[in-house]
C-alpha cells in the first residue's frame, strides 16, 4: 500500500495562517523512509503545539528508537492550531505528519506523549481530524492502534475511552515490543482482527488496554472494582524501567526546528528518577529507582549533539541534576571542554544549596549569565517539612545571598501554593523570605541593581504520590493567597519594587486536578468540552474554565459526583483508586504511610545516601539505584567552534603549507 | 560601574564574507527569524570561525539584509558574516550549505572587496516571477498594461501600526506577462522602497486597477536582487566584490 502526501492539498492552506513552518517539516536531523520498505508505521505525536512540542526529548528519543530498527519508521504529529484547523476541516485535509505529511490515519500505531493532562482535548482534536473515530471501540483493523504514554499515563482512565493502550514507564524497550507484536500478527494474516492484536499488545509488559478493565462503582460514587473482560491478560499492569541509561544514548541527533520552539537549546539527560521523596512530586516518585548516565556517557552526548545541531548551550537534564554522583566535575570538565567557544551550559531549577551556586558560576564560565532558579517549593520552614523538601529559611537566604555575592543579578525562586495543611500564613512568608532575600543581597552585592522572581502555581494532587489521598485546595482559596502574597509583597514599595511575582489563577490547576484524578467517567466531561469547541487548554487564551465547569456539571450528574468530589474531596485509606491496579512500583502501604507522616511533618531521607526506606520500587520492579561516581573522567577534547574543522577541511581544495594546522585558511 | 566580562576581548573580524542563499519548496514558509537561526546554527555546525561582539552575550557579526516576506520563495537571499579567521570562501559555501536543511542552499560566497562599498546598498530592486494558477496570461497582461499605464495605484497594506496606505505603482519598474491557458506568471521588477512593496502589494495594485482576482494562493519568487542598471535590469550584487577579486588574481597576497 502506498499513501499518498497531503502536501499538494495543504500547501494553498499554508498561505493563509499564521507561522505556517511549522507545519511544514524539513527541520535538521528529521528522517524520512520509505513506506512500504517498513512493515510497522509509527505516527508519534505531542498533543500540543509544535513550538512547545519539539523539544520533548521523550518524542525524540523513540522517533530514533523506532526509526533505528529496519522494519519500522516513524514519524512526528503535533496538535495543530484553530486556523489551520478550520481550513482543513473545510477542505478535507486529514491530520498529517511532518516529514512526508502523510495522513496520520494510514499509520498503524499513533503514540501520544502526555506530559500534562491538558492535551486531552487537543487527543480528541487530532483524532477527529484524522479521522479515526473518536472511541476505541468504534475502530477497525484500518485504524491506528492509539497509544498514550508519558507520565499522566499513570492515570490514563479520564482518557480510557479513546486510546486504545496506555503505557507505563520508559518507552525505549516497549515500543520495540509493541513493533514485533504488531509485525508478527500481520505476518500471520491478521488473524482475530483489532481486538487479538490487542490482546497480544495487553500481553506486553507495561502496556494497558482499558477496554479489557471494566470499572464497577459503589452507591457513594466510588470505585468498586476493576474487572478484567478476559483472563488472558494481566491483572494489573507494571511499568517499565529501562536500566544503564549509557546504552541507551538517544537522542543521539536532536531535531532542530527552523521554527522558534520553547526551548532554544538540546537537552542531555544526565539522570533519569529521583530519590529525595518529594511529596507532591510525581515524576520523582513514578520514575524510581535512579539511574545515572556516567560523566563519560554525558561527556560524549554533549559533544555528539553540538555537532549534530549547532546549538550553543547544552541543559543538563534531570529531576534534580546538582544530585548527579559527578556533577561537580563534571560541571568543571564541560566548562574546560567548551572554554572560548560561546557554548553555553545550563542546569534547570535546583535545590536551594549553597553547592548549586558554585555549580552555576563554573557553568556560566564561558557562555552567557542567565538568572539562577531555585524551587524551595514551600513558603514556611513547616510546609517545607510536609512536602519533604527541608531547608531552613537561613540556609535559603544564605544561598540566595551568595548567589548574589558572587555576580547574579536575577534570582528565580519557584513556590507552591495551596498544599496539603498550608495556611495563609505559610504562603505569606514567601513574601518574607522575598524581602529578606533582597535585604541581605543588596548588602553582599553593594548594588540595588539586583531581582527576585516569585513564581507561584497552584498545587495539583498526582495519582502514585503520597498526596493522591489530599484534598486540592480550591480555586477561591488559592486566590486569596495569591492576593494575600501579593499585598504583602508590595507593603515596602522600596523593597517590592526589586520583587517580581509571577502566577496563574487557580482555575486551570482545578481542571488539572479533575484530569489527574479523574477515573473512567470524566471522559465524558472530555469529551463534552471537546464538541463544545475546547481545545489547546493549557494556552489561557483557549482555556474557558466555565466551559469545563458546566461541562462537568451536567455529564457527572448521572453519576452522583461532581468537580469537587474529585478534586477537593479526601480519599480514605481504603478507597479504590483509579490506578490501584496500574503499578509504578510503589507500595500503597508505604505511600499511605509517608502521607500520615507528611501530616505529621515528619522528614525521609534520600535513599540514595541513607538506608532503604521501603518504597517498593526496586523488590517489585528487580531494579536497582545506579550511581557513580565512575572515577572517570572527561579528556580535553576539540570542540565546536574552535581549532580544526574537518567540514570545511573536507570541502577544500586550496594550496596549503604544511606549517599551516588547519587548511580552510587561505593566506 | 557596569560589570565587564572576564578574560580577553574577542578576536577582531580579519575577512568578510558574502553569500547568496536560497529559500526553496516549503521552506519558502520559514520567517526571516528562523533563517536567521538556521543560518547561526549552521555556521556552528560547518565550523566557520566566526568572529563574536563583545560583552555577556556576545553574537556573532552576521548582517541580514532584504528578507522575503514569509511564504515567497526565493533564489536570491544576501548575508554578509565576518570571521575571526580567515578562510577560502568556497570551502565556506560547501560547508555551509552542508549543513543548513534542504531548500536553504548557499550558491556563492565571496570575499567583500575593500573600497567597493556595502552589500546593502547594492540591494535596491528584486526581480519577483509570480505564479498565478488559474489566471490567463492575456487577462494578466491586460491588467499589466493597465498597471503601468496608472500614474499611481494606492493600496492598503498591512504593518505593525495597522493599515497604511502606500502607492505600489511607484515601486513598479517594470512588469510583464507570460504563462500558459490557465497558468499565468508576472514578471515584476519592483524598487526597494519604505514601507516594502511586497509581491501580495503587486497583486493588491491589480486587483485595484483591473480586478484581477487569482482563484489559488499565488507562489512567488524572488528570481534576482540587486541594483538597478541602466537597461532596468537586476545586476549581480556580487559583481563588485568579483570583480576586485579577479583584478587581484596572481598578484601576491598578504600573509
Amino acid at each position: 500500500m502506498t499513501v499518498e502526501s497531503l502536501y499538494p492539498r495543504l500547501e494553498p492552506l499554508l498561505a493563509q495562517v499564521q507561522k505556517p513552518i511549522q507545519y511544514v517539516g524539513g527541520e535538521l536531523n528529521a528522517q524520512t523512509k520509505p513506506w512500504d520498505a517498513v512493515r510497522v508505521h509509527w505516527a508519534l505525536m505531542y498533543p500540543d503545539a509544535y513550538e512547545v512540542g519539539l523539544p520533548n526529548q521523550g518524542l525524540m528519543i523513540l522517533y530514533e528508537v523506532l526509526n533505528e530498527r529496519p522494519d519500522a519508521l516513524a514519524e512526528r504529529t503535533y496538535a495543530v492550531w484553530p486556523d489551520l484547523a478550520g481550513l482543513m476541516r473545510a477542505n478535507d485535509v486529514g491530520q498529517f505528519t511532518l516529514e512526508n505529511h502523510r495522513p496520520v490515519r494510514a499509520f498503524d500505531f499513533l503514540g501520544v506523549s502526555f506530559a500534562t493532562e491538558l492535551g486531552y482535548t487537543n487527543l480528541l482534536d487530532a483524532l477527529d481530524l484524522a479521522g479515526v473515530p473518536l472511541h476505541a471501540v468504534d475502530r477497525d483493523e484500518t485504524h491506528p492502534v492509539v497509544v498514550a504514554g508519558g507520565h499522566a499515563a499513570f492515570n490514563p482512565e479520564p482518557v480510557a475511552d479513546f486510546v486504545d493502550c496506555a503505557v507505563l514507564g520508559d518507552g525505549e524497550q516497549v515500543v520495540g515490543d509493541m513493533t514485533d507484536v504488531h509485525s508478527a500478527w500481520t505476518a500471520e494474516g491478521r488473524p482475530g482482527g483489532r481486538t487479538e492484536l490487542l490482546a497480544r499488545l495487553a500481553r506486553v509488559e507495561g502496556v494497558y488496554v482499558p477496554q479489557f478493565y471494566v470499572p464497577s462503582y459503589a452507591a457513594d460514587g466510588t470505585i468498586a472494582a476493576f474487572t478484567r473482560t478476559r483472563d488472558d491478560v494481566p491483572v494489573t499492569i507494571a511499568k517499565r524501567t529501562v536500566m544503564d541509561l549509557d546504552e541507551w544514548p538517544y537522542p543521539k541527533q536532536p531535531l532542530v526546528p527552523l521554527a522558534e520552539s520553547v526551548h532554544e537549546r538540546m537537552s542531555v539527560e544526565i539522570f533519569r528518577g529521583c530519590t529525595r521523596g518529594c511529596r507532591f512530586c510525581q515524576a520523582g516518585m513514578i520514575t524510581r529507582p535512579v539511574r545515572e548516565r556516567t560523566i563519560t556517557g554525558i561527556g560524549s552526548m554533549v559533544d555528539a549533539g553540538l555537532k549534530a545541531t549547532g546549538y550553543e548551550e547544552v541543559g543538563l537534564l534531570s529531576l534534580s541534576s546538582a544530585d548527579h554522583s559527578e556533577i561537580g566535575q563534571l560541571a568543571k570538565e564541560l566548562a574546560d571542554r567548551y572554554e572560548g567557544t560561546n557554548t553555553g551550559l545550563s542546569l534547570p531549577s535546583t535545590r536551594v544549596d549553597a553547592f548549586n551556586v558554585t555549580l552555576a558560576n563554573e557553568l556560566s564560565r564561558n557562555g552567557r549569565r542567565s538568572g539562577l532558579t531555585f524551587a524551595p517549593e514551600g513558603g514556611s520552614e513547616r510546609i517545607r517539612r510536609v512536602i519533604n523538601k527541608t531547608v531552613s529559611k537561613e540556609d535559603l537566604v544564605r544561598t540566595v545571598t551568595t548567589a548574589y555575592a558572587n555576580g547574579w543579578r536575577q534570582v528565580k525562586l519557584y513556590f507552591m501554593c495551596g498544599l496539603p495543611t498550608e495556611t495563609d500564613e505559610d504562603v505569606l512568608e514567601i513574601a518574607e523570605l522575598a524581602v529578606e532575600v533582597i535585604r541581605a543581597g543588596r548588602e553582599a552585592s553593594g548594588s540595588k541593581d539586583i531581582r527576585c522572581t516569585v513564581s507561584i502555581g497552584g498545587f495539583v494532587p498526582k495519582p502514585h504520590t503520597p498526596f493522591q489521598w489530599a484534598s486540592q485546595a480550591s480555586a477561591e482559596t488559592i486566590d486569596h493567597r495569591l492576593r494575600v502574597l501579593r499585598d504583602a509583597i508590595n507593603a515596602d514599595r522600596r523593597i517590592g519594587r526589586s520583587i517580581g511575582l509571577r502566577y496563574h489563577d487557580g482555575k486551570p490547576g482545578v481542571i488539572e486536578g479533575l484530569l489527574s484524578r479523574g477515573d473512567r467517567r470524566v471522559g465524558r466531561v472530555i469529551e463534552r468540552v471537546w464538541r463544545d469547541g475546547g481545545h489547546f487548554d493549557g494556552w489561557s487564551e483557549h482555556f474557558s474554565y466555565d466551559r469545563w465547569v458546566n461541562a462537568a456539571t451536567e455529564e457527572l450528574a448521572p453519576f452522583g459526583v461532581d468537580l469537587d468530589w474529585y478534586t477537593t474531596r479526601e480519599r480514605g485509606e481504603h478507597e479504590v483508586l483509579p490506578w490501584d491496579h496500574l503499578e509504578s512500583g510503589l507500595d500503597k502501604e508505604w505511600l499511605w504511610d509517608d502521607w500520615q507522616e507528611a501530616l505529621n511533618e515528619d522528614e525521609v531521607a534520600d535513599c540514595r545516601w541513607t538506608p532503604c526506606y521501603d518504597c517498593g520500587v526496586c523488590p517489585t520492579m528487580g531494579t536497582e539505584i545506579q550511581i557513580g561516581p565512575t572515577g572517570r573522567s572527561l579528556i580535553p577534547l576539540t570542540p565546536v567552534g574552535a581549532g580544526p574543522r574537518p567540514q570545511v577541511r573536507a570541502d577544500v581544495d586550496v594550496d596549503v603549507e604544511a606549517s599551516v594546522p588547519d587548511p580552510v585558511h587561505t593566506h | 560601574m557596569a560589570r565587564q566580562p572576564s578574560g580577553p576581548p574577542p578576536p577582531p573580524t580579519v575577512q568578510k564574507l558574502r553569500l547568496r542563499y536560497t529559500k526553496r519548496g516549503p521552506l519558502r514558509f520559514a520567517s526571516h527569524r528562523d533563517l536567521a537561526r538556521a543560518l547561526e546554527r549552521a555556521l556552528r555546525r560547518a565550523q566557520v570561525p566566526m568572529a563574536f561582539s563583545a560583552g555577556f552575550s556576545p553574537h556573532p557579526k552576521i548582517s541580514y539584509m532584504g528578507a522575503a516576506p514569509t511564504g515567497a520563495a526565493s533564489e536570491a537571499e544576501y548575508v554578509e558574516i565576518g570571521l575571526s579567521a580567515r578562510c577560502d570562501p568556497e570551502a565556506v559555501r560547501a560547508a555551509v550549505d552542508a549543513s543548513l536543511p534542504p531548500g536553504i542552499d548557499v550558491l556563492e560566497c565571496v570575499e567583500a572587496a575593500e573600497g567597493t562599498g556595502g552589500l546593502a546598498e547594492r540591494l535596491d530592486a528584486t526581480r519577483w516571477r509570480i505564479d498565478l494558477a488559474g489566471v490567463d496570461p492575456a487577462e494578466l497582461a491586460d491588467a499589466v498594461s493597465t498597471l503601468l499605464a496608472a500614474e499611481t495605484v494606492t493600496v492598503s497594506k498591512r504593518t505593525k501600526n495597522g493599515p497604511r496606505d502606500i502607492d505600489a505603482r511607484a515601486a513598479v519598474v517594470s512588469a510583464a506577462a507570460s504563462g500558459e491557458a490557465g497558468r499565468a506568471i508576472l514578471h515584476v521588477v519592483v524598487r526597494q522602497v519604505t514601507p516594502t512593496v511586497r509581491p501580495d502589494d503587486v497583486l493588491a495594485a491589480l486587483a485595484a486597477v483591473a480586478d484581477l482576482h487569482p482563484p489559488l494562493p499565488p507562489r512567488a519568487v524572488r528570481e534576482a536582487q540587486g541594483r538597478l542598471d541602466d537597461t532596468g535590469e537586476v545586476a549581480d550584487p556580487l559583481g563588485p566584490d568579483r570583480e576586485a577579486g579577479s583584478r587581484c588574481q596572481g598578484e601576491p597576497q598578504p600573509v
